[in-house]
């Protein structure tokens, strides 16, 4: 099987093995979010009893990661590959080792595992049993299966992936620094982000208007809770909020201007946002259980 | 005879979990089937990363008949209990045997029951020991089965026989079957199998080792051979090889490369690093004992270029993780200890003890005093105390905590600290466990006590004792370690001031934290929204009453702070009063912790009762137990209340334990036991204790002049020899008094008519109660 020669290459393939597997493919989600459970493909739609599945790209912002271009992997913007399926196919750990296979890593070349490592986000109030899958003594993918979101469990279980995109594609193209990674045959990943990635720390870091945060912050906050009070149940524009608060924190958190208790606290808060809309989801006609060929 | 073989496939279960979900699987099954008559030969349970298998040898292949016999009513007994009884039993009234009793005639029913074939209980029962099956964390998943259960991940297949045929059952909407898998990788296809000889032969062939025992000699004789080829030796690391054989059904041990530029970072990063982050044995020259610049991987697969890519791959991860380890120690040694303390005042040690500069400044005080007991250079201690805690800022520490101490040396050294001085650094978190070093080093020493002694003398005062279900603070790590600390170097020093010294600087730390804050609005805050308190009144229990109804100074604090209690009383420094309009209002105490409000603004303490002794000699027991030190003489040492120095002490429990072997000793046991409860009884009649001078005038029995003669003469000889720590000189005197002791109660009638010759009898009991007292709480003794 050919290696993924490219940064798109290997998204290219894994578009297409899990569209062949079923998945829808969907696109990035048009908010900034720290990971791809954010997407309301992935937080909304593990709740309910209706069958799902997709794969998407999702960019996903760490403020606090940002290393002015100068760090060899860590990067304030990076790119996660997201797989849901729901209910998890009993086989779903042989899918993902076929798309190991499919993007060039031949698992009788490389020495595969399944290290313990459980999933947690404070924030979505979501955890779920799983593992890091290991290459070569490398993770290059998280594997969970969700026990609950938002605080309500997840029935059927879904079974959910992560990879995380430069990090396998370094391994792939054996790339110490990830902006010498291909992303196509013309042009390197340093062309495309390194500029984003200087300027974005430093905005993250030292010049993001933290008043304008803040007022940001409850301005969500105060949205959210308010499409979902009473009978407006508007769940996806509430979870909208819900994503933009907690990017806010996170900002402000990079911005240094929150203390280790009030930390716990904007937690909570934006758990209190998510929790909401998982409720208002479970409401919705998506949400609830209606037969789907009826 | 049958054979059980049993194995639940799964996905990768977490391979800290693995061993204790055999154990579990092993006793649930087997207390199932005894419970149900089924005894057998042998039971043995294996684990690995996918797969719990259940051996059980010997087991009948039905469970024994059973007859059981019920008693029924008289043979004359009315129609109505005749008929209820053959409903009970479930006989005719021909079936029943009638038994001759002293009543009479009664029926008997005599119920056979039949044995049920084994693998009919099996099909019961397996199910519900797998329901059963406690794992620390388990999950939900999708199943075929209206009833869903937990595992610890996905199950997906159950193999069950018994003599070789199929037990049927079904769990986790899964039938058990006769077939499993092989390694993921290295075999395809399923595998049937329906004995253990060859169930085991067969996985082998399909590339798994089924016992992890023999995986963890595998990798260990692996690792070895392969480190041999270098010229180097592995680093013994038991903990890390029960975990690899927990990751691995087919270890092959690959020898990967360190790169040069990495090796002159300090070898506990290094190992550190390779140990947490990816698993890997560290290796080092056996002649120089140097750390090597080769580690052992240990792949799950035989890869078809003999590992080349798995190598490779390795060492670029290593690469990867190596360089954060390096960049955080060159960024660490840009800054010195010293200038690193101020920052601990930034970290919140715990919530009611303060920062960790507060909990540095009253280590560093303390370790000051313990060096002058003890005769280290105090400055040094000071100095390391000062320096102790520094490293917790540091990156290396932060990326591995378990380094801290380790890196505070070499910082320390980086920094041209005082070896002594650095080492204490180092070694003033040991003994870590039973099986680590104790420091010998003075300097280290008195640290490493100021450590221990702060940190329990201040979490007793704030009432987080260690409970019957955990000891988040390790506080009775830090008890034996002060304990072997003393014993091992033989140091004598009294418990009792060092944890005074403890209560003392927290007091004093809180109180000028409420002086900081002196020109903000409210000194104290009261936990539970007392928002009626709108005067207050400041008590302390030297100075009982109230200072007016105003709001107390913050010198009026300090002084109740610094000067208010004896450090063994209950403390309750500070009381507020609410003086309400109609005069007198109950006493409201601040709950026995420091109340602070979110600003940090504003404190209130109450310290606890001082209770640390009693969980000393708690420790001291666990510790002594293994030499075989009986506790209750333990016990009868320490509730004496004037024994605090541990070295002495356990001297005086050895002699003691000594002695009470010998006949004399044994002797004089059951001879004091006789006085105390004589004592006991007339005591309480009498509504007063014998502890008067014995009077000769008043003895008219030679056997009693003689013990009151033996008993004036012993009592300055053991007070003398106790003094001089003798012991054993102790002892032998007491040994003396056997004999009198002996004649006394043969001879003499305690409860003499004359009221005064009986109260001087008692009162020469006592006497013997307290001379033997000098020495221990006989009454504590067992036996």
């Amino acid at each position: 099987m050919p290696k993924a020669k490219t940064f798109q290459d290997l998204i290219l393939t894994l578009q297409n093995y899990w569209a062949s597997k079923g998945c829808l493919i969907l696109q990035p989600y048009d908010d900034n979010m720290g990971a791809g459970t954010f997407h309301p493909a992935t937080t909304l739609r593990a709740l309910g009893p209706r069958p799902w599945r997709a794969a998407f790209v999702q960019p996903s912002r760490r403020p606090k990661d940002g290393r002015y271009g100068e760090n060899p992997n860590r990067l304030q913007h990076y790119y996660q590959y997201q797989v849901i399926m729901k209910p998890a196919p009993a086989d779903i750990q042989d899918l993902y080792l076929d798309s190991l296979r499919a993007i060039g890593l031949d698992p009788m070349q490389h020495d595969i595992r399944f290290v313990e490592d459980d999933w947690e986000s404070p924030t979505l109030g979501a955890w779920g049993l799983g593992w890091e899958v290991w290459c070569d003594g490398m993770e290059i993918s998280q594997f969970t299966y969700f026990q609950q979101v938002g605080g309500f469990d997840c029935d059927p279980v879904c079974g959910e992936i992560t990879y995380g995109l430069e990090r396998l594609a370094m391994y792939i193209q054996d790339v110490e620094f990830v902006y010498d990674l291909k992303f196509n045959e013309d042009f390197r990943y340093g062309e495309v982000f390194h500029q984003a990635e200087k300027e974005f720390s430093a905005y993250n870091f030292e010049v993001a208007d933290t008043d304008i945060l803040f007022q940001h912050f409850k301005d969500a906050e105060k949205q959210c809770q308010e499409l979902v009070s009473g009978n407006k149940k508007l769940a996806l524009p509430a979870y909208d909020q819900c994503i933009k608060a907690s990017h806010t924190f996170n900002l402000l958190d990079a911005r240094g201007v929150i203390s280790v208790t009030e930390r716990a606290a904007y937690i909570a808060r934006v758990r209190a946002l998510a929790k909401a809309c998982c409720e208002a989801w479970l409401e919705t006609e998506q949400g609830r259980y209606t037969p789907r060929f009826g | 005879m049958a054979d059980l073989l049993l194995e639940l496939f799964s996905e990768e279960i977490p391979a800290r979990m693995q061993a204790g979900a055999a154990r579990d699987l092993e006793r649930l099954v087997v207390g199932a089937l005894t419970d149900r008559g089924l005894l057998f030969e042998a039971a043995k349970a294996f684990y690995g990363p996918r797969r719990l298998t259940l051996v059980i040898n010997g087991l009948p292949i039905r469970q024994p008949d059973v007859s059981e016999e019920l008693k029924g009513p008289k043979v004359d007994a009315p129609a109505a209990a005749i008929e209820g009884f053959l409903k009970k039993s479930g006989l005719t009234r021909e079936q029943l045997t009638v038994q001759e009793t002293p009543k009479g005639k009664v029926y008997l029913a005599v119920i056979k029951r039949d044995g049920r074939p084994t693998a009919d209980v099996l099909s019961e029962v397996l199910p519900e020991c797998m329901a059963k099956l406690p794992w620390p964390k388990s999950m939900r998943w999708p199943q075929k089965s209206n009833q869903p259960v937990r595992w610890v991940r996905p199950l997906h297949s159950i193999l069950c026989t018994l003599d070789g045929e199929i037990v049927p059952f079904t769990f986790a909407g899964i039938g058990s079957s006769n077939r499993t898998r092989g390694h993921r990788f290295l075999s395809s296809g399923f595998i049937t199998a329906s004995r253990f000889e060859d169930y085991a032969r067969k996985l082998r062939e399909a590339h798994v080792v089924l016992d992890a025992e023999e995986r963890k000699a595998i990798i260990f004789e692996g690792v070895k051979s392969a480190a041999f080829v270098h010229g180097l030796e592995m680093i013994p690391d038991e903990g890390l090889l029960d975990e690899v054989a927990g990751l691995n059904e087919w270890p092959v041990v690959l020898i990967g490369a360190i790169e040069d530029q990495f090796m002159d970072v300090p070898a506990e990063i290094l190992q550190t690093s390779m140990r947490t982050h990816q698993k890997y044995f560290s290796l080092r020259d056996p002649k120089t004992g140097k750390f090597a610049n080769r580690f052992a991987v240990v792949a799950n697969m035989v890869a078809e270029d003999g590992g080349k890519t798995i190598v490779a791959g390795n060492e670029r991860v290593l690469r990867a993780r190596l360089s954060d380890a390096k960049f955080f120690w060159d960024q660490d040694r840009k800054t010195k200890l010293e200038d690193r303390v101020a920052a601990l005042g930034g970290i919140v040690f715990h919530a009611k003890l303060g920062t960790q500069l507060e909990r540095v400044e009253r280590i560093e005080a303390l370790a000051g005093e313990i060096a002058e007991k003890i005769g280290a250079d105090m400055k040094k201690a000071k100095r390391a105390a000062r320096l102790a805690k520094a490293d917790l800022t540091t990156g290396v520490v932060g990326e591995f905590p378990e380094l801290q101490g380790v890196m505070g040396r070499y910082y320390a050294l980086n920094d041209g600290e005082d070896a002594e001085v650095a080492d204490a650094v180092r070694d003033h978190y040991k003994p870590q466990g039973p099986n680590d070093r104790v420091p010998s080093d003075k300097v280290a020493i008195a640290v490493a006590l100021a450590d221990k002694f702060d940190i329990i003398s201040t979490f007793f005062a704030v009432d987080e004792r260690p409970t019957g279900s955990g000891d988040p603070f390790a506080l009775r790590r830090a008890a034996l370690g002060i304990i072997r600390i003393l014993l091992d170097n033989r140091i004598s020093l009294l418990l009792q001031p060092l944890i005074a010294f403890g209560r003392r600087s927290l007091r004093r730390s809180s109180a000028t934290a409420a002086l900081k804050y002196r020109d903000e609005a409210v000194p104290y805050v009261l936990e539970e929204g007392d928002t009626s308190f709108k005067k207050f009144e400041i008590l302390w229990l030297n100075k009982w009453g109230p200072i007016g109804d105003r709001l107390p100074t913050h010198e009026e604090i300090l002084e109740a702070v610094l000067f208010a209690i004896p450090d063994t009383e209950p403390v309750i420094f500070v009381s507020v009063r609410n003086v309400s309009e109609d005069g007198f209002a109950p006493i409201y105490e601040v709950p026995g912790r420091l109340v602070a409000d979110e600003t940090q603004r504003s404190s209130v303490l109450v310290l606890s009762k001082d209770d640390t002794i009693a969980f000393f000699a708690d420790r001291l027991k666990v510790a002594l137990r293994e030499k075989g030190t009986r506790h209750d003489l333990i016990d009868a040492v320490f509730s004496l209340g004037n024994e605090d120095d541990l070295v002495r002490l356990v001297a005086r429990v050895e002699a003691l334990q000594v002695f009470l072997k010998s006949d004399d000793g044994a002797n004089l046991l059951v001879g004091y036991k006789r006085a105390a409860n004589i004592l006991k009884i007339e005591e309480k009649k009498d509504d007063q204790r014998f502890d008067e001078p014995v009077s000769l005038l008043l003895c008219t029995e030679p056997a009693e002049e003689a013990l009151a003669n033996a008993l004036y003469n012993a009592l300055p000889i053991i007070n003398d020899a106790i003094d001089k720590e003798n012991f054993a000189a102790a002892m032998r005197e007491m040994s003396a008094l056997r004999a009198p002791v002996d004649a006394f109660f043969d001879k003499v009638k305690v409860n003499a008519d004359d009221k005064a010759v009986r109260a001087n009898r008692l009162n020469l009991l006592g006497s013997l109660r307290a001379t033997l007292h000098q020495v221990a709480d006989f009454s504590k003794i067992e036996g």
